[in-house]
């Protein structure tokens, strides 16, 4: 498992620059947003929670048909099917790659990113809380959508169509905590829904990755 | 004598090819009934007025939209647990037509909130929860569209279906505690159902036309679901026959 992640570690940052396109996006989205609002400061605060974790999202979204589908086409994939690893290990851990290329690095530019948009003070703390948690939920909620569409010729429309929704639950109770957080309000309800969320679809939603990446081989 | 005996194709096209016509009358007769005794015959609400009787027509597609859903996932799980193909074409052929009561429900909904709220469109929990019920039944159709094998199609939709469903349910709850909304609650069931008492709940005037709606548009989604699911064998049958040839 360990070899595999290192494996899909140095993949990401070596080849085609995986790596930093999350990253870029998430900066231009959020660069963009003032241009296109208005650059008046209240504004600006007011919405900031909402334009990082959606800028996040989005980024997280746009590496996510890297996961599988290079693996899919020089064959690993089916290498790594007949592996002695469970394909539930193989998913966690593509999963856990995608987060740690993807998800850690937004976590880690949110902040500065905040001070463009001129975030609360307060804000910061519960930003980087929210999207701590709720990023590992969207690359496995991603990595399932990846999985279904992992055979399709530009699957890219669809598995956006597929993840979309089930992203909804995440970031209605991250954005919350981040907003709330901002605001100064009492964050511990929306707070644990996330993470009840969170881990929730961290250890459930592999086996439904395992199953139709399964029979997505087959 | 089983249910599962309809889970043969002949069987299930010669038993529906009787009932069909059976249920689309039985569904065209409620529904005029309904829809014509709720437009015409039903006095107008004492502060909505006549906008009162779209109810005849949203409430029963969004009792439907949610409904054919459950549809859906009951038929996901038999073709999962048990592999009758019959199954996975009803749910098949159940999502589109799902997709168009979500539709109708969210664009009567539209037009009944635009006098009585005065807006066209409010990020209320309720009609929230309905576009994301919307956009589950476009990627799930999209998803049976875009893979070519019947069986890795069948196998991978009804996973969607299962997983969408809980993160359907998830978000239904996610966005009651993001807005509180301007719709009302289910108030066609109430307590005052029992009792008598109408001031809490749909008076009879408007509900007896409103029930007999409902069962209408459910009498026309199991026609059509019906109807959908003989095409479906009809046409995968057709393909396997051309194949048959192509080899010989």
């Amino acid at each position: 498992m360990i070899a595999l992640l290192i494996r899909d570690l140095r993949l990401a940052v070596r080849a085609g620059g995986g790596f930093g396109l999350g990253l870029a996006f998430f900066l231009i989205v959020v660069v963009l947003v003032p241009f296109a609002v208005g650059p008046q400061t209240q504004l600006l605060a007011a919405i900031s929670p909402g334009v990082l974790w959606i800028g996040a999202l989005l980024a997280c979204l746009l590496s996510l048909d890297r996961i599988f589908a290079l693996d899919w086409e020089d064959g690993s994939l089916d290498l790594l099917a007949t592996a002695p690893l469970p394909m539930e290990g193989v998913v966690s851990v593509k999963a856990l790659a995608h987060w740690l290329t993807t998800g850690l690095p937004l976590v880690l530019v949110a902040p500065l990113l905040g001070v463009l948009l001129n975030l609360p003070v307060q804000g910061y703390g519960w930003l980087v809380v929210s999207l701590a948690i709720g990023t590992p939920a969207l690359s496995v909620i991603g990595t399932f959508g990846a999985a279904l569409t992992v055979g399709l010729k530009r699957g890219g429309l669809l598995m956006s169509l597929l993840v979309l929704p089930l992203y909804v639950p995440t970031l209605i109770f991250g954005a919350e905590v981040a907003r709330r957080g901002a605001d100064g309000l009492a964050v511990k309800t929306a707070l644990l829904m996330e993470a009840g969320i969170s881990f929730g679809v961290i250890a459930l939603l592999p086996f439904a990755s395992a199953a139709v990446l399964r029979i997505n081989i087959r | 004598m089983s249910i599962w005996e309809y889970a043969n194709p002949v069987k299930f096209i010669r038993t529906t090819d009787k009932v069909l016509p059976w249920i689309a009358g039985l569904a065209a007769v409620a529904l005029v009934i309904g829809l014509g005794w709720g437009f015409f015959f039903t006095p107008d609400d004492y502060r909505q007025g006549s906008t009162v009787k779209i109810i005849y027509i949203h409430v029963p597609s969004a009792f439907l939209a949610i409904n054919a859903w459950l549809m859906m996932l009951v038929a996901s799980l038999i073709w999962i647990v048990r592999r009758h193909h019959v199954s996975a074409l009803a749910a098949r052929a159940a999502a589109p037509v799902g997709a168009v009561m979500t539709l109708i429900a969210l664009i009567t909904g539209a037009i009944w909130g635009q006098p009585m709220w005065g807006t066209w469109w409010e990020w209320d929990p309720r009609l929230t929860s309905f576009l994301i019920l919307f956009l589950f039944y476009l990627g799930y159709m999209a998803l049976w569209e875009a893979i070519e094998n019947d069986d890795t199609a069948a196998d991978l939709t009804s996973i969607l279906c299962l997983v969408g469903s809980v993160f359907a349910l998830l978000s239904r709850y996610a966005v009651n505690f993001w807005n509180q909304g301007l719709h009302q609650g289910s108030s066609v069931m109430r307590a005052g159902a029992a009792t008598g008492d109408t001031t809490e709940r749909v008076s009879n005037v408007f509900a007896v036309p409103l029930f007999i709606s409902i069962a209408g548009f459910a009498l026309l989604f199991i026609a059509l679901v019906f109807l959908r699911t003989q095409t479906e064998i009809r046409a995968r049958r057709m393909r396997a026959l051309l194949a048959r040839e192509r080899q010989a």
